[in-house]
This record gives C-alpha cells, structure tokens and sequence, in this order.
C-alpha cells in the first residue's frame, strides 16, 4: 500500500493520509448505513452510550496489556446486545441507564489512570486517542482491518435491509408477516456494536455520535425515499469524511475528528435550511 | 493524582489521617469546594430528577467541557467558562423546549449531532491550546487538585443565591414539577418556573463539573437524587437525604482519591453508583415484604418496578 501510495501526488502521497482515506471511507459508509436505521428506529442514544462503552472497553484492553481493538469491540457488542434484552421488557428507564453509563465512563477514567501511571508520556495520551479519534495514526495494517470489518458491516446491513426496514417501520406488521423482528433487533444492535467499535478509531468514541447521526438526519430531511435516504446518508458520511480528512490536511491545527464532525452538522445545518421537510407521518409519529 | 506517592500512606487512625490530608492548604480548598457543589448538586438534582430532565441536564453538562476548554485557550479562568456556557446553554434548552425530551427519530438526531459537535469543539479548543493533553483529562473526569480560593470564593457566590432562588419558588416548582397541568390552572406561573429552572440547572451543572468532571456529572446531580427518591416519597426528607448523600459521597471520594492514584470522577460515580444500588436492593427488600404504601408516590420515583 506504501508503494501505491508514493506514486500518487499530493496528500495521498504520504502514506498515513492514505490509510486514513481508505479506512475512514469503509467506516464513514458503514456509519451512514447505521445510523440510518439508527435514526429511523429512534435508537441514537444506543449510539452515545456505545461511545462511553467504547471507552472503557479499549482503556481496560490497553490497562491490561492487549490489543485496544479486542476491547473496543467486546465491550461494544456486549453492551449493544445488553441494551436490546434489556430494552425489549418495559422501557428503560433514562435515570437507571444515566447512572449505569455514568459509571461505565468512571470506570474508564480508572483504566485511563491504571495505563497512564504504567507508562511514559505516551500512555497519558491514550484516553485523549481513545476519546477523540487518531485516523491519521492507523498503521496499513490497521486501516486494512478497519476498512475489512467496516466492508463486512456494509454488506451485512445490505443483505437484511429489506427486512430490516419493514421491521423498523412497522415492528407489528412486519411480525404479523413473517418478519424475525426480534432476531433482526439483535443483529442490528450487534453491527451497531461493531459500527461504533470502528467509529471510535476513526473520530472517537465521544464524537462517533456525529458521524452515526449527522449524515442519516441529513439524508432523512432531504429525501423521503428509504432507499433513497439510505444511500444518501452513507454518501455523506464518506463525504463528511474525505472533507474533513481534507480539511484536517489543509490546517493541520485542526484535529481531523473536529473537522469531520464539524462538516457533519454544517451539512445538517443547511439540511434544515434548504430541504423541505415532509414528515413521515408513520415513522415519526410511532413514538 | 501522584500525591499518592509523596505522602504517608492512609494510617487507620482516622484523625491523624484527616488532620495530615488537611494540612494542605489544597485539600481544603478541595473540601469546602467540593461540600458546595454537593449541596448544590443534591438539591438541584433532585428536582431534576422529579422533573425526569436528567437529559437536559446531560446535554448541559457536554457543554461544559468545551467551556472549560475556550476559557482556558482565550486565558480567562476555566470557572467563567463553565458558568457562561451552561447557563448560555441552558436559556437555549428553555428557548427551544422540545430539545430537553427525548421524542422521535429526528429530534434525537439532532441533539446527538449537537452533542457530538460541542465535544469537538471542546477538543478543538485543546487542540489549539497546545500542551494541554493532561489538562483534558482532568476536564473530563475531574480533579480535585489546584482549587483555588477564588474559585471557591466564585462557587460560593453562585451557589449561596441559587440556593436562595430554590428556597423561594421551592414549594410551587414541586407542584408544578408533579403536576404541570393542574399547577397551571392553580394560577402557578409553570412556564416561567421552567425557564428559571433550567437556569439554575445550568449553574449547578457548571459548578458540579469543576469536581467530578464534564462526563461525569451524573455522578452528584442524577445518583444522590435517585436514591432519595428510592428511598422516600416524602419531599422534605427526600431533598435532604440527597443532599445528605452527595455531601457524603463528595467526602468520602475526596479521601480516597487523595490516597489513591485514580481520579476522584471514577470515586464519586463508584461510591454514588453503589448507593443507588443499595437503594434498589432496599426498594426490591420492601417491596417484597409488601409495604407499597412506603412509595406511595409511584408515578414519581424514578423507575417503576416491572
């Protein structure tokens, strides 16, 4: 990848660019799709609280000694997979979870303290890595990884989309014909365990939010189509990306997840200035 | 954090134990710091948990942190920036009531994206602010380290009139709390008493994340609160137990952290966290011997038992 890399001019050119613009470009599709249906579902909060699991999961992995990615996408999963049984029996309760995240986030600055007080000045940056994304720092090795799991989550989402919409749009009728309503609950909670796994190397596990909500909002007031809007928000997470990317080269006092983000919601922000909005009267109004 | 190795480890003598923690003049500042943030936190807390905008009240809490980062990268105190972010943000909120509930698909596309933003933005600020790596933690999960007099002095001054403001509109906040509708047609201003709300919220989230931490707010405002109201469904008593509990808490984080070498965030959440767990056990203990009538005010608690 190095070699290609060194034939091609300018940014891309140097090879840490490139591996951020092949792996965010996986990963920013694989969180368009997400949160496309993370949006439609009315689930984005699951997203924030995978962020603070993503977390502790990748400071307890370092504390401990092993790969932070092992961490990161155990504890995302676990956690997802958590969330669903628990949210399926009677509403979760927004103070209980509060507390439980809280804690979870606790727990993390412990794990942050525990690595950084068993290592150099290196070590004491991990949580601001962890926290607020490295993109620019992923070696080839792990921005082909990156891009592998985020390729294999795209085609996954595509492989249950019809399903998966029906279930989402109407959960009793979907049932009523067949659907696995229930087992497609989990696996999407499971692929968004391993979206914000991935998030997290690219802008953070505090700012994943922006990358899983921005594009699929944006999408969502710009077009009522669902395959339409789904396509749409993937496009504009790989371009919230590469922009950002862009932009974090150009002014490199700029951190590449700001730029990202802030791209992101510049673009919902005009969303709601320029698009008409109609209201999809099912979809909305279900809650 | 490394005081840990530059003192006497904890003695089992607890006077002795105090009386050293104490001859710092830091570790007192962090003491009556730390004892007016959790008067503030239980009693602004409670009413937040009553009035179920624990979520407001997180979107607030994000707003601390990049604050605290731009108050520090244009030079001012970090303490002005928490108070003139959370409570800029907290008139945003009241302008735009529908942002402090949680409701369909796009409205919580929205706040996630706005929440998300405001973080990077914080991290901009640091970013910009070099050789502040540190300094970030300590915005995050807090720090009890360096409290100053003055930032007491400004705690303080916030703290004593917003205590003032709850002990006068206390008893209609609490029945427009319970019951808006009813309240309104009672001639209770309920609007106006939610828009001074949210700006007491803002302030007591600002002052609550210079100790435990912009993430970590939840921890004084959110934990204390519901365990009360496990507890009791007596008003009065409940406030008090919740302040009584976040006093407490703050306290007995203080202490360990300064013996230890973790962050007071991760002592306040943990001790906080296992008093709402044990409030549970108790609630699930009562419930089971069939005395309902000790949470009479069912709808109100904080989770309904399913």
């Amino acid at each position: 990848m190095t070699g290609v890399g060194l034939a091609l001019p300018g940014a891309l050119g140097h090879p840490f660019f490139l591996h951020a613009v092949l792996a965010g470009a996986a990963i920013a599709a694989a969180s368009g799709m997400i949160g496309y249906f993370l949006v439609l579902r009315a689930q984005v909060f699951t997203g924030d609280a995978l962020g603070h699991a993503a977390f502790t999961g990748a400071l307890a992995a370092l504390a401990d000694g092993v790969d932070l990615r092992l961490g990161l996408f155990a504890a995302t999963v676990v956690i997802a997979l958590l969330l669903g049984a628990l949210g399926r029996s009677g509403r979760a309760d927004d103070i209980a979870i509060g507390s439980v995240f809280a804690w979870i986030t606790g727990l993390g600055a412990f794990f942050l303290t525990m690595y950084a007080t068993s290592g150099g000045a290196d070590n004491a940056g991990a949580g601001v890595r962890v926290l607020f994304g490295s993109i620019f720092g992923l070696s080839a090795k792990q921005a082909v990884t990156a891009a592998v799991v985020a390729a294999a989550v795209c085609g996954a989402v595509l492989a249950v989309f019809r399903p998966l919409l029906f279930a989402s749009v109407d959960p009793a009728v979907a049932a009523a014909r067949g659907v696995p309503v229930r087992v497609l609950g989990f696996v999407f909670l499971a692929l968004v365990g391993v979206t914000a796994g991935e998030a997290t190397q690219a802008v953070g596990s505090l700012l994943l939010l922006g990358l899983l909500a921005a594009p699929a909002g944006t999408a969502q007031r710009l077009t009522d189509n669902p395959a339409r809007a789904f396509v749409l928000s993937a496009v504009l997470a790989v371009a919230d990306m590469w922009g950002g990317l862009a932009a974090s080269y150009a002014l490199p006092s700029m951190p590449p997840s700001f730029a990202v983000v802030a791209l992101a919601t510049a673009l919902y922000a005009a969303a709601f200035a320029v698009g008409p909005y109609r209201r999809r009267t099912a979809a909305s109004r279900a809650g | 954090m490394q005081f840990a190795d530059a003192v006497t480890a904890w003695s089992w003598n607890p006077l002795a134990d105090i009386r050293q923690m104490w001859a710092f003049p830091f570790m007192v500042n962090a003491f009556r710091a730390g004892t007016i943030v959790a008067v503030l936190a239980g009693v602004i807390g409670w009413y937040m948990v009553l009035r179920r905008q624990s979520f407001a009240g997180h979107t607030l809490s994000t707003v601390a942190f990049p604050g605290a980062a731009g108050a520090t990268l244009i030079g001012v105190g970090a303490v002005y920036g928490y108070f003139a972010f959370c409570v800029g943000a907290a008139l945003v909120v009241a302008a735009v009531p529908r942002i402090g509930h949680e409701a369909g698909g796009e409205e919580t596309a929205v706040t996630g994206t706005v929440q998300a933003f405001l973080l990077a933005c914080g991290f901009l600020f640091v970013a910009l602010y070099k050789g502040f790596l540190g300094g970030v933690n300590s915005l995050l999960f807090g720090s009890f380290l360096g409290i100053t007099t003055t930032q007491v002095d400004v705690l303080a001054a916030v703290a004593v009139p917003v205590l003032l403001i709850v002990a006068a509109i206390g008893r209609p906040l609490l029945f427009a709390s319970l019951d808006p509708a009813v309240a309104a047609a009672r001639g209770v201003p309920v609007r106006p008493l939610s828009v001074v709300f949210l700006v007491l919220l803002g302030a007591a989230t600002a002052a609550t994340s210079q100790i435990t931490g912009s993430l970590l707010v939840f921890a004084l405002m959110v934990m204390p609160a519901a365990t009360a109201q496990n507890l009791t469904a007596r008003p009065a008593l409940s406030i008090a137990l919740s302040v009584t509990l976040a006093v407490l808490v703050t306290w007995t984080s203080l202490t360990i952290a300064y013996y230890s070498p973790y962050p007071i965030g991760f002592w306040v959440t943990t001790c906080a966290f296992a008093c709402y767990l044990a409030s549970w056990a108790v609630r699930l203990a009562r419930g089971s011997l069939g005395r309902a009538r000790w949470y009479g005010a069912g709808a109100r608690v904080p989770l309904e038992v399913s």
